[in-house]
């Protein structure tokens, strides 16, 4: 008996053939085994790409789960803190799951695909997590993750691409609907979606028509400004949207090895995905706790004075700096907004909108560091939050 | 006649780097070995021809990365190296590979269970989170709770407040992990029976228990709990073998002025007015020194090496009793070039990594049964490693040597020695067990020493051959090791303290029973504290 070897390098989309075409930059990265990119020739321009016509980015990397069977949605209603009874097949709901402790193992969106079939995508891996909670239940679940491949189109231009692309009544999809449509002579699903705070899609695919999907996408993109973009592009502009990501402004609770280094739903700012209405839930009890007693932790999104970005910098009540009460995580300069943006944690009862808090900041010019404390306000809205996000049936451009 | 400020018995990694201390701390040191060759378990033998044998301990993890900067131990010579990756053959032709890339390793347990596959997150996290915690006392003396002296509060104290720091689910976690088996711990993980075999062979090394024996989870944490430069579970190689390790400490003890003496076996410790007078040595010459350190195992420290009459009953007793049974046997075998394996793959990273034989939890519990029986595993544990395959300095260019540590090796057959013959025939069933993965692997043998618990006795002294100078179990750590209230390294006599691995933090080449030693002889001595503090969170 041979056994083959399993691979022992980056694995390679189905879309890497033409994204190698493209590169320039061979700047390539490890996302959960995948070679992704950084970029794909400047990455300025892929990150306006998104903000001005439509990037595209490969989404295949993410983990993704088929849940179906009698219980999928007992299941997973019991699974995450949101009440998926709400959402119809049709829709995407974002979510987030949490330990026994209500603290959160991950994020992720789960889209209802037709009765009883749910996808659940996350950048994490949850195989061991999901099985153990669906023991006792008429549910089967599937890692289908190397199977389904998938892009994200995002930008003000991404409603008419699709359009272009013969893509049937895709201006009706609203934001977080999803639908399956006919392409060429296979299906597939887009759904509304996306991690930029902007129009855009994702579609999802089996791997055989990767080529096919990005070949008709780039084609009829063209007139409208398409892009790749990579990781970079990716990044700036989901900060800009106030998103959080795993390991950067929170840790996945089930690998966290510190006390008191994972985080609540309620100290990420996702107090409105805790439906404590709903039938019970993984982590409710520690929840409803927590909610009576308060957090420890609250996650903000800050705007900060100046121009200079408040990359790991500590945040302090005053101006003086002399105890610090949180830290950044996230931090930009957002070319579309013009404003110095981050996301922090900060210790309870700080974070409260409008407050003004302080954050000290390092910079580097001609080897020389300088610091400055720059003064930074709690804000409620994401940084970047245009009107066409949330426009059905979307305008051309 | 000379009176020596101490005398260190045994010049081990413990011996060495209490004796190092000590002459740092400007005593007047005398380090004595029965052995022609320093570093008790701690050996590189020369054999045959060139080779070079780690023949006792033959990797290297737990020594403590704060001892080796403080004793300066690169500028003496030693060097470690990571090595990584590891594989199971399987009886059905399979093999279970175990990567260090994280996304690899991830893809290979994929091929048995998706599910073990993102567990193993999960599983890493909870050891490591134990980890943590024992790390912290590594370096430290353990309180004992019996006391109210300040500096036992004092660590108390940190005791409590590391242990409640946890929080509360990993509270109780700590005191199950403690105490259960490494097969129920491995249970609340995996699935597949090859991937909680592959894991549980950390459980059973150099323990005369069984993976399903309550207490064997935190020996597989004793194997997790080191690094390799600041790599938490990582192993590597000394280069130029253990030996190195020795070798290095002793240039260290001996560049602070300490002196050291081979070929000088200690008969007695001598006990005058209830206070050390000094050491006997077995050619009857004596020596005086205010203060004696054994860094000998407690058996035969005190069963062994004093008068019985110089020590109470009860004492003499829970020494008597201390667990520490033989379990562990080693082939050292010099290679006439590299054995293939044709299971794995070619070019395979894994052929550089260590390599087992057992895919089953019932083989290796299975293996226990024989030792239960009062013989040597006819299905062994093998831990198998070619540290030659990176290190050019121990066999000659194109050659190599070959270390397997077999678990389970009783110390007596049957309750009797053992035989030449049964030695040979113990051998022969470790290389048989290879060869059946190996079909080139006999040819190549050029040269191959076995040592069963009678030969690690003689020759390195430890008592039953146990590599750890007594079994880890809960009952025997901590302020409980080696025995109820001699935690603190003080022996029953006036100026008689033990650093060798009996006391706590236990067994591997780990050099902190050593370290600890010295830190509380100098404050006897009323001396500043010049041993090194826990480089902290990690």
């Amino acid at each position: 008996m041979t056994i083959q070897e399993v691979p022992q390098g980056r694995l390679r989309s189905p879309f890497y053939p033409r994204q190698a075409d493209l590169d320039r930059l061979f700047q390539w990265h490890d996302w959960k085994g995948y070679a992704s990119a950084e970029g794909f020739y400047d990455t300025t321009l892929e990150y306006f790409s998104v903000r001005n016509s439509a990037g595209v980015f490969d989404l295949t990397p993410m983990t993704k789960y088929r849940i179906t069977g009698p219980d999928a949605l007992v299941y997973i209603n019991r699974l995450v803190t949101r009440d998926m009874s709400k959402i119809k097949p049709g829709r995407v709901a974002y979510a987030v799951w949490c330990d026994d402790e209500g603290q959160v193992i991950d994020d992720g969106t789960i889209f209802h695909l037709k009765q009883g079939e749910y996808r659940l995508c996350s950048q994490e891996r949850h195989m061991a997590w999901l099985q153990m909670s669906a023991i006792g239940m008429d549910v089967t679940i599937v890692d289908e993750t190397e199977e389904v491949c998938g892009l994200a189109l995002q930008g003000p231009t991404s409603c008419s691409i699709l359009k272009a692309m013969g893509i049937e009544g895709i201006e009706t999809l609203r934001p977080f609907g999803m639908a399956t449509y006919a392409f060429q002579d296979t299906e597939i699903m887009i759904s509304r979606t996306g991690f930029t705070g902007d129009l855009g899609y994702e579609v999802w695919l089996s791997n055989d028509k990767a080529l096919d999907l990005w070949d008709a996408m780039f084609d009829a993109g063209k007139i409208y400004g398409i892009m790749a973009m990579g990781t970079e592009a990716l990044e700036q502009a989901r900060i800009e949207a106030g998103f959080i990501a795993a390991y950067v402004d929170f840790l996945p609770a089930n690998v966290t090895v510190r006390t008191g280094r994972s985080r609540s739903p309620f100290e990420l700012g996702l107090d409105w995905l805790v439906d404590f209405k709903k039938p019970n839930f993984n982590g409710r009890r520690a929840l409803a706790r927590e909610k009576r007693n308060g957090s420890t932790w609250q996650l903000v999104k800050l705007d900060i004075e100046g121009n200079k970005p408040a990359h790991h910098s500590y945040i302090y009540s005053t101006s003086k700096g002399k105890k610090d009460v949180g830290f950044i995580t996230s931090a930009a300069w957002s070319p579309v907004c013009k404003q110095n943006v981050a996301l922090g944690t900060v210790r309870s009862p700080h974070g409260k909108v409008g407050e003004k808090l302080y954050v000290e900041i390092y910079y580097q010019r001609e080897m020389h560091w300088s610091k400055m404390m720059a003064e930074a306000t709690v804000v409620d809205k994401p940084f970047w939050d245009p009107p066409r996000k949330r426009a059905t049936p979307p305008g051309p451009f | 006649m000379k009176t020596y400020d101490a005398i260190v018995v045994g010049a081990g990694h413990n011996g060495l780097t209490n004796a190092a201390y000590l002459a740092k701390s400007g005593l007047d040191v005398l380090c004595l070995e029965k052995n022609d060759y320093i570093g008790g378990a701690t050996v590189s033998r020369n054999l045959y021809k060139d080779w070079y044998y780690s023949n006792c301990s033959y990797v290297c993890s737990l020594l403590r990365p704060e001892i080796f900067r403080d004793l300066d131990l690169a500028r003496h010579g030693l060097q470690i190296t990571p090595y990584g990756g590891g594989s199971v053959f399987m009886e059905n032709g399979d093999y279970l590979g175990s990567y260090p890339d994280e996304e690899v390793h991830h893809r290979e347990y994929s091929r048995f269970s998706r599910a073990d596959a993102d567990a193993y997150e999960r599983y890493s996290a909870d050891t490591m989170r134990q980890c943590r915690f024992i790390r912290d006392f590594l370096l430290r003396t353990p309180p004992d709770p019996t006391s109210f002296k300040p500096r036992d509060l004092k660590e108390l104290a940190h005791l409590g407040s590391k242990f409640y720091g946890m929080g509360e689910q990993q509270m109780y976690d700590t005191i199950r992990f403690w105490t259960m088996s490494v097969a129920e711990y491995l249970d609340e993980y995996f699935e597949t029976d090859v991937i909680k075999a592959a894991l549980s062979g950390s459980g059973i090394i150099g323990t005369a228990l069984g993976i399903h024996s309550p207490g064997t989870a935190y020996v597989l944490l004793h194997h997790y709990m080191g690094d390799v430069d600041g790599n938490i579970g990582a192993w590597g190689y000394a280069r130029g073998g253990m030996g190195s390790v020795a070798k290095a400490l002793s240039s260290a003890f001996q560049a602070y002025g300490g002196e050291l003496r081979t070929d000088a076996g200690v008969e007695q410790i001598v006990v005058k007015n209830g206070k050390v007078k000094g050491v006997a040595l077995t050619t009857g010459e004596e020596i005086d020194a205010k203060i004696v350190v054994s860094a000998m195992d407690v058996k035969r420290t005190f069963l062994k090496c004093m008068d019985k009459s110089d020590l109470d009953d009860d004492f003499y007793n829970r020494v008597n009793n201390f667990k520490i049974r033989g379990s562990s046997g080693k082939l050292n075998i010099a290679l006439d070039g590299l054995p293939t394996f044709p299971a794995l793959p070619k070019g395979s990273p894994l052929l550089d990594g260590d390599m087992h034989f057992i895919d089953s939890m019932e083989r290796m519990e299975r293996a226990y049964d024989d030792w239960k029986e009062g013989t040597w595993s006819k299905d062994p544990y093998v831990d198998m490693v070619i540290p030659t395959v990176s290190d050019p300095t121990m066999a000659p260019p194109g050659k190599h040597f070959m270390s397997c540590f077999v678990q389970y090796c009783p110390a007596q057959i049957e309750g009797r020695d053992w035989t030449d013959e049964e030695r040979d025939q113990f051998g022969q069933t470790v290389i048989n067990q290879i060869a059946e993965y190996s079909p080139d692997f006999k040819d190549l043998i050029l040269h191959c020493e076995v040592r069963t618990p009678k030969e690690i006795e003689n020759e390195a002294g430890l008592t039953e051959g146990n590599i750890f100078h007594g079994e880890l179990t809960m009952d025997q750590l901590m302020f409980n090791r080696p025995i109820p209230g001699y935690a603190q390294y003080r022996g029953p006599v006036g100026g008689l303290y033990m650093c060798g691995s009996s006391n706590h933090p236990g067994g591997g080449v780990m050099a902190a029973p050593g370290c600890n030693a010295a830190r509380e002889i100098l404050f006897d001595l009323k001396r500043p504290d010049i041993t090194p503090a826990n480089f902290g969170d990690d």
